[in-house]
């Protein structure tokens, strides 16, 4: 039976953004879609989603067993992690967590932090997201020179939020890298950040965003309408709403309840964690991500087999 | 879809009679399009005006119930594409596979597997609705057989078998359950059609894409069959997400009545991590019922942990009852915290507070469902709704001491709670998960 035509061209579409160059062995195109998610053919629903793993700058304190075994003895070893990340677990790119340099984490000055940057480089061929520690005056001091130190290398450098963004936006323009606006839940400040981002003469392409996410029981419904929002405003035509999301998804998940407490009557914890990160980040994935930073490897498996079975194998 | 005024004006007599107590049959349309009055209040309306407006009146996607008595279960209905447009209605049923080719004792062991599974979370339960008895075997026998022991499982049952005889020999032992039969094709439309009329069940339409199932529900439709599910049969999972995403966006924006039903998906093949992420996905976009194959008990929470998610009303914040929580053996001598009756916020707290394995009491504050900092800069969390909480919750007869931790981004009103309760104000951590490091320092050590 003939069907209806539903319409769906719209006027507007998610920006198309390429990260890598310099010394990266391969670039990655993240965004384009024209519709929204699973709104026509693979041709007009943008790249496919890609998936990040996260390094930590310093060894994690308090992560939970079940995830800080999955890598065995290279959490002090940025470098070598970032490898493991890449070459056994399958990551798209590597996300370089600064959480070491937080004054409540480790305080770590800039010198550690460049050091840090330099190895992964050199050990990876991925393109990179350099992400700060949450700590604006921390993140001003030390962040700049991370990006210095990546400079040519067109990573993805995090985070610019309402009240913290000149330094970094300045700093991301000089060097020639991507940035990521971060935005409390709230599709009005995500709005916002982009606006004042780009006042500075910060181009509009060249942006990622990024709502603080909610994991699976704790939120993760909020992000998730905010970035189906985000992607009909794209749609309609809003260029300052254009930019394809990332999601923090590992982080999210590892902190919470569900994936790490021994209660018999959820099952196994060590098979309930990993699946809890994994099914979180395939519900945010069918609201229009573009990006999910993960941490459990096995997690991570779960999710590219996912992605290949909807998107195609690579 | 809704009729304009004069859509149904042209299907009034025109007579202008007066009867319906309106001063013009154009009125009373006008009236009528506005959901005012009801067609009854005109006694001279045609058959044809009464079906027309039926019809236009009819959701433009279908509510479908089977099973009966505890394990009935609906799903359908549904009004939007995104859930900020509104919300999602009917959360999709999760069914549990019971292949017809699993011994008897294996068989029966799952049904009885299924039927203890209980979950709760942040006080919701979460329920597993249905069972699936799946034709695996492709033996009549083996599945009435089967069908038989799902009784044990107290569940909604799903007849899952495109072989008439099988099915028929199922219905026999569970018609009076009211399953749902999955289903009709192309090829055996007329038998599974005249099954479903007989036993009164509702029937799943099963076809490759949007199109070809279209084509089958008016195909069943003519043979009398109104209550119709979907699945598309395909393997290809893009052309899946797609077409269930076609369907949604036809049933619900252009008002194609030929689609205008609930859709079943099976996400029960390969591993349970393979299993639950499908699912997830499915519950996402727009299955009213999911059919899965694992009962392991990590597996499914997650799953049901995403209907739970997906289908909160985004528009109502979901609260808990405000009183006063014990976590752990906390007595006299216990920290007494307070926080809002946000669902999030008060269950991130008490799960922090029992991270710290400190036996506390929680004192959670009415703030009509809103965070700290919404309900403070709101004036819905003051000095005065705390003091109020405390005396209700009669906090002074439960501890022994003077001492009111407060949320850490509510420090400033310290002072005013002070004076209010009398209480020694201490200011707790603004993250909730900074509270077992707070109450192993600092309430440790300052008693």
């Amino acid at each position: 039976m003939p069907l209806p035509a539903v319409q769906e061209s719209y006027s507007g579409r998610v920006n198309e953004v390429t990260l890598g160059g310099g010394t990266r062995k391969k670039t990655l195109t993240i965004g384009g879609a024209k519709t929204i998610v699973y709104g026509g053919d693979r041709a007009v629903t943008g790249n496919r989603p890609l998936i990040a793993i996260d390094v930590l700058d310093s060894a994690p304190q308090d992560w939970a067993p079940v995830l800080a075994e999955a890598y065995g003895n290279v959490l002090s070893d940025p470098a070598a992690w970032a490898r493991k990340a890449v070459e056994e677990f399958g990551a798209d790119l590597v996300c370089v967590k600064f959480d070491g340099i937080h004054p409540d984490k480790g305080n770590l000055g800039a010198a550690e932090a460049v050091a840090v940057t330099k190895k992964v480089i050199a050990a990876v061929g991925v393109p990179l997201i350099l992400w700060g520690s949450g700590n604006d005056e921390k993140d001003n001091t030390v962040m700049p020179k991370v990006s210095e130190a990546a400079k040519g290398e067109k990573v993805l450098l995090g985070t610019v939020t309402q009240d913290n963004y000149k330094s970094l936006t300045a700093t991301a323009l000089a060097d020639q890298h991507l940035l990521i606006a971060q935005a409390p839940l709230d599709i009005n400040i995500a709005k916002q950040v982009n606006i004042l981002v780009s006042d500075m003469g910060f181009p509009l392409e060249s942006l990622v965003m990024f709502q603080t996410t909610g994991t699976l029981g704790y939120g993760m419904e909020y992000a998730y309408s905010i970035q189906e929002r985000e992607r009909l405003a794209a749609l309609t035509g809003d260029k300052l709403m254009a930019a394809p999301v990332i999601c923090d998804v590992g982080y999210e998940t590892w902190r919470c309840k569900e994936s790490k407490a021994d209660l018999p009557q959820w099952g196994d914890a060590a098979k309930r964690g990993p699946l809890w990160e994994a099914t979180t980040a395939v519900s945010l994935l069918q609201s229009g991500v573009d990006i999910v930073r993960m941490r459990h490897p096995a997690a991570v498996a779960v999710v590219k087999t996912y992605i290949d079975s909807v998107w195609g194998a690579k | 879809m809704a009729l304009s005024g004069l859509e149904i004006f042209k299907l009034l007599p025109k007579t202008n009679c007066k009867k319906c107590g309106q001063p013009t049959c154009l009125a009373f349309a006008m009236a009528l399009a506005q959901k005012k009055v009801s067609l009854d209040q005109c006694p001279d309306a045609s058959a044809q005006a009464r079906d027309t407006l039926a019809a236009a009146a009819a959701p433009p996607m279908r509510l479908i119930a089977f099973g009966v008595g505890e394990a009935a279960a609906k799903t359908g209905q549904e009004t939007v594409l995104f859930r900020h447009e509104e919300k999602f209605h009917s959360p999709s049923l999760v069914a549990i596979a019971l292949p017809d080719d699993l011994s008897a004792d294996a068989a029966a062991a799952k049904a009885k597997a299924i039927q203890a599974l209980a979950f709760e979370r942040v006080g919701q339960k979460l329920p597993i609705q249905a069972v699936a008895v799946i034709n695996k075997s492709g033996d009549a026998g083996k599945f009435a057989a089967a069908a038989e022991l799902a009784k044990a499982a107290c569940k909604a049952i799903i007849l899952v078998s495109q072989n008439p005889d099988a099915v028929k020999a199922a219905l026999a032992h569970v018609k009076d359950s009211k399953p749902l039969i999955c289903g009709a094709t192309d090829a055996n439309a007329a038998a599974m059609a005249a099954l479903a009329k007989e036993a009164k069940c509702p029937l799943v339409a099963v076809a490759a894409d949007a199109e070809a199932l279209a084509a089958l529900t008016e195909k069943l439709k003519a043979a009398g069959c109104e209550d119709l599910v979907l699945c598309l049969s395909t393997t290809d999972r893009w052309a899946e997400m797609r077409g269930l995403t076609q369907v949604r966006q036809l049933a619900l924006k252009k008002n194609f009545r030929p689609l205008g039903f609930p859709v079943i998906a099976f996400a029960n093949e390969g591993t349970p991590e393979v299993q639950v992420t499908r699912g997830a996905s499915l519950i996402c976009k727009y299955a009213g019922i999911v059919v899965i194959d694992t009962v392991e008990k990590w597996a499914l929470l997650p799953l049901l942990t995403v209907r739970q998610n997906v289908f909160t009303d985004p528009q109502k914040p979901v609260s808990v009852e405000p009183k006063l929580y014990a976590v752990g053996d906390a007595g006299p001598t216990s920290p007494l915290l307070f926080t809002t009756n946000f669902s999030l916020t008060y269950y991130t707290v008490e799960g922090d507070v029992e991270a710290s394995r400190v036996p506390s009491w929680i004192l959670c504050v009415d703030t009509e469902g809103t965070s700290v900092l919404t309900a403070y800069s709101g004036d819905k969390l003051n000095e005065k709704v705390v003091g109020k909480a405390m005396k209700a919750a009669n906090v002074e007869t439960i501890v022994k001491h003077r001492k009111l931790i407060i949320p850490g981004y509510v420090a400033v009103m310290s002072g005013k709670l002070e004076e209010e309760t009398g209480w020694e104000i201490m200011v707790g951590p603004r993250e909730s998960s900074i509270i077992p490091r707070y109450l192993k320092e600092v309430w440790a050590g300052q008693s």
